[in-house]
């Protein structure tokens, strides 16, 4: 059995330990924002934060995540105003999404980002969000959405 | 064709809409859906037996539905499936600018698959161009019966009344008495529906969401992580699949041991789908699944298959092989597909002429959700839950494969995770039902990325050569391009070689340029994968090198390239449909409406040009500047891409200016997304895509091989620039890819001197 917290949730987990928390969040929970892109940890569509920091979750076995607090990008915002973290708000401001599925994702490495570089460089971006691809390529206003939220996100 | 109907007391929509919602339902037949599509969708549809259209029948078959609740909630019906364009919002728009609704009370449901709403194929970027008059004159229907029914209720003449300025309310000019909507919804429910000529469509001046910015209707759902894609779908005791599918086209299993598989925890057993019957159509393509209680058991299970694959005739097939066959081909007479004046004649005078040939390879569209679908089957019932352009294809595809009805096939839309012409064929909703109906449970099929990757509906490989003749200004007096590759056709048809007249009016038999002697010729390519729709299609490949070979002749003529390029399009001038090739279909747009306009593809590519600051920026060593311009899906785009190489001789795309119009515009934010989109799609194909075979087994598997630009391997600035237009609205999500890799080479030569004239740039080193 492993414990571990899931968006303030105390779960128990009692299959395969070398399952990704991926699928654990996905197929076991249900918490389906948590997005599968490649299963091979390059395209950061699974990234969720693992105390505090952004992880890859299809190359998180839930044993490495014992004892852990896990947020997924449905409590992502809360606690903040309108239930959206400053991260979101600045995506929706800049209306970054197009199909949408890689948001997930960009925004949880974006808020960690941010959490480490309150005021990230082009340079800071770059290599900070390089793991993340959007096929649709909104890539000139995630850059954006998150100039615009720098210094605000916590 | 087009009729709208009062439906409030009729049903329509139970479930939907409450009973004392107003619904107005309407058939809409837009001219393009009523001609037999391009690219062999006409055999497809004869391949998968359909029904035919359901539309032309005199019975009323309503398309669209508007609802109006009596607490003023305006619902409308999402006909077409959203994957990215935004089309889920803009569509909406147009109907509640109309109706003067208040957007913030405009709730969209997605419709399921059904024949009712006429073709749902949402495909070819024509979701607005279709529909913005039927949608207009929808809105316009129920804001006239609403003030009907103000009217009535007040016992004055309807005149005296009207919707606006304030939205989704009725006034009594005279008195200024009000009434909202939604205490209208009940009265309006009991009138008969006005003649479309007494309806009075708004100016443009008073349009108050047309032509402005908004966010799409999913945008909170996507950044909170509630939006449902297909991925995301759930039926209570489903079970989960991964399938192991022929590593050749048109392999079987020549012999299965599971018995490793079946220890994995959590897995249940495995299923054989069997092999498509050609031609391979939309039919999945057999293998073995693996039925487990999770996605990642039964993903662990398929590794432990130990499977030996007959591979069958396509194992021949191989990358740099069949590359070469094509060059070939093209260096051979084909067979003419559009012809004016006399190129031989031309040549045979013995001016300077100058040839080059173009390669695009094989592509894969990769959209970040990999194919993915639930489906139930129960008493010859099939209910499916997917993330598809296509349900009623959908509904045709499980219905055969399956032997049931196709309409007692049900297919929810999901929003779709990308798309990009692939989620058209729904082979993966088929090996769904078909693995539900033998599990008897209901059954979620999970493609990996590698599945996704290696075994895609290609974007077509094609090579090109072009001859042209330069006369005394270095303009050409004569201009032959041949272009070969495997047709979208070979899907639908076995031993269907040559490009269809759709494929070809994509860019190839209607070069706009003002040269005398112009011929176009296509040779026959056979296909060794699954060939399909990527965004732009053969315009990709055309445009690569029609507006390669452009910048080529402007370099040996010595002259600008923008200057040239504005040379070749010549006078502005309508060109008459005669004069393009014989069946050129203009993407199923009236020609009377959309033709081709050289003003307007000369005036896109001044503005890209003048915004980029072509010709005025310095530029220093190693730098460059390239343009191209492109009409496709009636819309022109032109691009300007300013390039640098660095230190190791890798290029890195500075600016971008891709100047567009796309006639009327719906949502303008819309329209920079997807051109912003469609820049760093073009980047990515140019820099780093390409599908290659092996023995008829496909080499690249997930991202690492198959690349795709990251935020710091994409443009660093896009800049979009709309062309104000009142010309009918045009295509907006496939239009800006063609000319991006054309002019991003263009660039580079410019920053090096070096040609390129083979995709991916990572073939010369350059990325
Ligand atoms: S799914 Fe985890 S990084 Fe791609
Ligand atoms: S928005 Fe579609 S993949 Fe990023």
């Amino acid at each position: 059995m492993i414990q571990l917290t899931i968006n303030g949730v105390r779960q128990s987990f009692d299959g395969d330990p070398e399952m990704p928390l991926l699928w654990y969040l996905r197929d076991g929970l249900g918490l389906t924002g948590t997005k599968f892109g490649c299963g091979i940890g390059v395209c950061g569509s699974c990234v969720v934060h693992q105390n505090g920091a952004a992880v890859r979750a299809c190359m998180t076995p839930v044993r490495v995540a014992a004892g852990a607090e896990i947020v997924t990008i449905e409590a992502l915002g809360s606690g903040h105003e309108g239930g959206l973290h400053p991260v979101q708000k600045a995506w929706m401001a800049h209306n970054v999404p197009q199909c949408g599925y890689c948001q997930a994702g960009q925004i949880m490495q974006a808020a960690a980002l941010l959490k480490s570089t309150p005021h990230p460089t082009d340079a800071d971006i770059d290599q900070g969000m390089a793991g993340n691809i959007c096929r649709c390529g909104t890539y000139q206003r995630i850059r954006g959405a998150i100039k615009a939220a720098a210094g605000e996100a916590v | 064709m087009n009729r709208i109907e009062n439906l409030s007391r009729r049903g329509f929509l139970q479930g939907v809409l409450s009973t004392g919602a107003f619904v107005l339902g309407a058939q809409f037949v837009p001219e393009a859906l009523l001609s037999a599509p391009s690219d062999g969708r006409a055999t497809a549809d004869a391949g998968l037996g359909a029904a035919g259209d359901p539309v032309g029948a005199t019975a009323f078959h309503p398309n669209v539905f508007v609802g109006l609740e009596p607490d003023g909630t305006v619902v409308i019906v999402a006909h077409r499936s959203e994957m990215g364009t935004g089309s889920r919002t803009s569509l909406p728009r147009i109907v509640a600018d109309e109706m003067e609704a208040d957007w913030s009370r405009v709730r969209i449901v997605q419709a399921t698959g059904d024949a009712k709403y006429g073709n749902q194929d949402t495909d070819g970027s024509h979701s607005v161009r279709s529909f913005f008059e039927a949608m207009r004159v929808y809105g316009a229907t129920a804001r006239t019966m609403l003030v009907q029914a103000a009217a009535l209720q007040w016992n004055v003449p309807a005149s005296e009344c009207q919707a606006s300025p304030e939205p989704h309310v009725v006034t009594h000019v005279p008195t200024g008495r009000t009434a909202g909507y939604g205490e209208l919804a009940a009265a309006a429910a009991r009138l008969p529906v006005p003649p479309k000529e007494s309806l009075q469509l708004k100016p443009r001046s008073e349009w108050r969401y047309i032509g402005k910015d908004a966010s799409i209707f999913d945008l909170q759902d996507i950044c909170t992580g509630k939006a449902g894609y297909g991925m995301d779908a759930h039926r209570e005791g489903m079970l989960f699949a991964s399938v192991e599918h022929p590593p050749v086209l048109g392999g079987k299993v020549a012999s299965l041991d599971d018995s490793d598989a079946l220890k994995v925890p959590g897995v249940r057993q495995t299923v054989a789908i069997e092999p498509f019957k050609p031609p391979h159509a939309f039919q999945p393509l057999g293998g073995v699944a693996v039925i487990a209680d999770n996605t990642w058991a039964a993903f662990q299970g398929r590794r432990k298959l130990k499977i030996n694959w007959d591979n069958g005739a396509n194992a021949s097939f191989n990358s740099d092989a069949y590359r070469k066959e094509l060059e070939q081909t093209v260096r051979q007479p084909c067979k003419v597909a559009w012809n004016r004046g006399d190129v031989d004649a031309e040549f045979a005078k013995g001016a300077k002429t100058l040839e080059a040939g173009y390669y695009v390879p094989l592509l894969a569209h990769a959209s970040m959700e990999p194919p993915v679908a639930v489906a139930e089957y129960r008493d010859g019932r099939v209910e499916a839950w997917a993330p598809t352009q296509d349900p009623q294809a959908v509904q045709e595809t499980v219905g055969q494969v399956l032997g049931v009805p196709k309409e007692n096939v049900l297919c929810h839309v999901t929003l779709l995770g990308g798309a990009f012409g692939r989620k058209s064929k729904p082979d993966y909703v088929a090996e769904a039902a078909v693995l539900s109906k033998k599990t008897g449970r209901p059954v979620k099929v999970v493609w990996t990325r590698e599945d996704d990757i290696k075994f895609d509906y290609y974007h077509t490989v094609a090579a090109a050569y072009m001859k042209a003749a330069l006369g005394a200004n270095g303009m050409p007096t004569a201009w032959l391009q041949r272009s070969a590759f495997p047709p979208i056709g070979s899907t639908f048809e076995l031993n269907n070689t040559y490009g269809s007249g759709g494929e070809l009016g994509m860019g190839w038999t209607d070069t706009p340029f003002a040269i005398p002697n112009l011929r176009a010729e296509n040779g026959p390519a056979a296909a060794h994968v699954r060939i399909g729709w990527l965004r732009s299609v053969a315009n990709i490949y055309h445009a690569f090198a029609v507006q390669s070979f452009a910048a080529e002749l402007a370099h040996e003529a010595g002259r600008d390239q923008l200057d040239y390029l504005l040379a070749l399009i010549g006078p502005d001038r309508v060109i008459d449909k005669k004069n393009l090739g014989a069946d050129y279909d203009n993407m199923g747009a009236d020609y009377k409406d959309y033709p081709v306009d050289t003003a307007r593809l000369r005036r896109v590519a001044e503005l890209a040009a003048e915004q980029s600051g072509w010709g005025k920026r310095k530029l220093g060593p190693g730098q460059g500047m390239g343009i191209a311009a492109h009409r496709s899906f009636v819309t022109y785009v032109a691009t300007v891409v300013q390039v640098e190489m660095d230190q190791q001789g890798k290029v890195r795309i500075g600016r971008v200016d891709s100047a567009v119009d796309t006639g009327t515009v719906v949502n303008p934010d819309s329209v920079r997304n997807q051109m912003e989109g469609a820049a760093v799609f073009g980047a990515s194909l140019a820099k780093y895509g390409e599908i290659t075979a092996t023995n008829g087994a496909i080499n690249q598997g997930n991202f690492t091989d198959y690349g795709m630009c990251r935020i710091n391997e994409a443009p660093r600035e896009i800049h979009v620039h709309i062309v104000q237009s009142d010309a009918p609205p045009a295509g907006v999500g496939e239009p800006g890819v063609p000319p991006f890799a054309p002019a991003l080479c263009n660039a580079i030569f410019a920053a090096t001197g070096k040609r390129v004239r083979e995709l991916p740039l990572t073939r010369s080193g350059l990325a």
